[in-house]
């Protein structure tokens, strides 16, 4: 039998029929070749279990938050007017009442940064990685680069000293749009860049072979074939600014009102109700709806989240 | 339909870096002509210069002339999307558009240039699949995504893709280099049947392939590495393998290097 099953087997003292290769010093070579397998063994069932404690961990506060907030919002979702009233006329210490008025202000001002910014994101996203050379889209790269790392109060505020202070309009709710549209631009910019990337250079050149104009390949092939990939990336943005709050102190105030007018005045969305009421957590009423408009909002990014992975499915490259 | 190539005295760059130089050849029409050459000699780089594409490359430049019957392909008016449209080309790797279904593939070509009419479509969506050769094995599925085929029915694909906008030049850089020798086999028939209505011009590593398929080869090689290649000589096809005129021509088809 050859010398190295011996040698691996229990009786590691006996002494094998031949010399290995490399003279006396064989020997103690195989016994250390023996050890590694242990050893990596050993380091294998370490660090599975670091990394199901890391994951663990890390699940832990996801687990707990849902937890809380369906624990102590799902009754509201249930009550009557949930999903058709607003708050006017609502003290804090009162029940009843419903969160339609911020349902529908998040929703409108969410859909009119997703408008503004989905397009400047993904053309910057195209220029940067179809067209761009040299010094200009290193500089415009490096902007989004700043841009992404902006503190979501700075864009509020940048956005008030232009809209407010410059040109003297009221705050409202396309003022926060505005500073949201700050916020979502990197977002959708990185990630349309990678997906755009990862769309592989031979059916470009595939495309200007059959005399198709570059801008043409770059519309109906890369970005067609990239499309379900920027779904996703846009999703990564709505999901962003959601609920985002700091713009909204600075850029609008609350309304306990139905408000669907975007360009004057207070404006309804979930993170501020939800901050309305975090003043009054000891009233039991206000710390009701605080924690059913959290959930609402949770369910609100969980749906979206939802349609755009049912069109990135059906738009998906097919195998 | 098929047009004549002319070259003359062709050097092509990227950037600063000459890649091939001092190529004049005349490329005959309605015949197969076959590059060979070891790695690295600029029968692929060449070849995209006849239909421009080596300007998606940053830097690729051309000086000299190439003339497509009496058309400039480099005249300062000439729009290289047109030019591509006239010479059309097949790659290495298969590459159908994985968003599209077969039909939608072969219909590329016409829908990006913004032809519509669906009669016209589906004529020239079955006339291409049909001189592909490939017509009777997706006539029942042309809905399924192109990318679901077997790799030598993608380049069958790829290359009624092609013929689909009716060019008059098939450029093919190495067509079968990524298929088994069955695959091979049937786009090697096929080139042979289209070489009735069209100029091809292969570039292949494949020597017996070449012998095979071209009535005319040329033999490219460079000097050293990181020098520029240049075309040693071009000749039938029968003379090139039986009797070269140049003796690096016969180190490298006898097997004596590359």
């Amino acid at each position: 039998m050859s010398t190295v099953t011996e040698s691996r087997g229990p009786a590691d003292g006996v002494t094998p029929d031949t010399t290995p290769p490399g003279g006396k010093g064989g020997r103690d070579v195989l016994r250390e070749m023996d050890n590694p397998h242990r050893v990596r063994a050993v380091k294998d069932v370490v660090a599975k279990v670091v990394m199901w404690f890391a994951f663990a961990l890390a699940m832990i506060p996801l687990v707990w938050i849902l937890t809380t907030v369906v624990a102590k919002g799902v009754h509201m979702l249930g009550s009557a007017t949930w999903w058709t009233g607003n708050q006017r006329n609502i003290n804090s210490d009162d029940f009843g009442g419903g969160a339609r008025h911020a349902i529908e202000g998040t929703l409108e001002m969410v859909g009119m940064t997703t408008l503004i910014a989905v397009p400047i994101g993904i053309m910057t996203a195209v220029y940067l990685v179809e067209y761009g050379r040299g010094g200009l889209a290193r500089a415009i790269s490096f902007m989004v680069d700043i841009l992404s790392g902006i503190p979501s109060i700075v864009a509020g505020l940048f956005i008030y000293a232009v809209v407010v202070t410059t040109f003297g309009l009221r705050q409202s709710g396309f003022a926060a749009s505005l500073a949201l549209v700050l916020l979502m631009i990197p977002v959708i910019v990185r990630s349309t860049e990678e997906m755009l990337k990862l769309v592989p250079n031979e059916l470009r050149e595939a495309s200007y072979a059959l005399g198709v104009p570059k801008w043409v390949t770059v519309v109906k092939v890369v970005l067609r074939t990239a499309f379900s990939g920027i779904i996703t990336g846009v999703l990564l943005g709505v999901a962003r600014v959601m609920g985002e709050t700091a713009p909204l102190l600075i850029l609008a105030p609350y309304t306990k009102n139905f408000q669907r007018d975007l360009f004057n005045g207070n404006f309804p969305t979930l993170p501020m109700m939800i901050n309305q009421d975090r003043g009054d957590l000891a009233l039991p009423a206000a710390a009701e709806r605080m924690w059913g408009a959290a959930l609402t909002l949770i369910l609100l990014v969980l749906l979206l989240n939802v349609i755009g992975r049912v069109v990135a499915h059906f738009n998906a490259v097919k195998k | 339909m098929a047009k004549r190539i002319d070259v003359s005295d062709l050097n092509v760059y990227y950037g600063s870096f000459k890649a091939v130089e001092g190529v004049s050849m005349t490329v005959e029409p309605r015949s197969v002509t076959a590059f060979i050459g070891p790695s690295g000699c600029g029968k692929s780089t060449f070849l995209r210069t006849l239909n421009r594409m080596h300007e998606v490359i940053p830097g690729g430049r051309v000086e000299g002339k190439v003339m497509l019957d009496d058309q400039d392909l480099y005249a300062a008016s000439m729009d290289p999307v047109t030019v591509r449209r006239t010479v059309g080309m097949v790659f290495q790797r298969p590459n159908p558009f994985p968003t599209m279904s077969i039909y939608d593939n072969v219909a590329a070509g016409l829908r990006l240039n913004g032809v519509k009419n669906k009669k016209t479509l589906d004529g020239i969506v079955e006339s291409s699949l049909k001189g592909a050769n490939l017509w009777n094995e997706v006539k029942d599925r042309l809905n399924k995504p192109g990318a679901g085929l077997s790799g030598g029915q993608q380049q069958r694909l790829c290359i009624a893709r092609a013929i689909a906008v009716q060019p008059q030049v098939l450029l093919m850089d190495e067509p079968c280099s990524a298929l088994d020798p069955i695959s091979t086999l049937a786009i090697e028939d096929l080139i042979n049947e289209l070489k009735n209505d069209y100029t091809i011009v292969i570039v292949t590593h494949n020597m017996q392939q070449a012998a095979r398929v071209s009535d005319r080869t040329a033999f490219f090689n460079l000097k050293a590495t990181g020098e520029p290649g240049r075309l040693v000589e071009v000749d039938d096809t029968t003379r090139i393998f039986n009797n070269p005129s140049q003796q690096a021509t016969e180190d490298y088809i006898s097997g004596r290097f590359g």
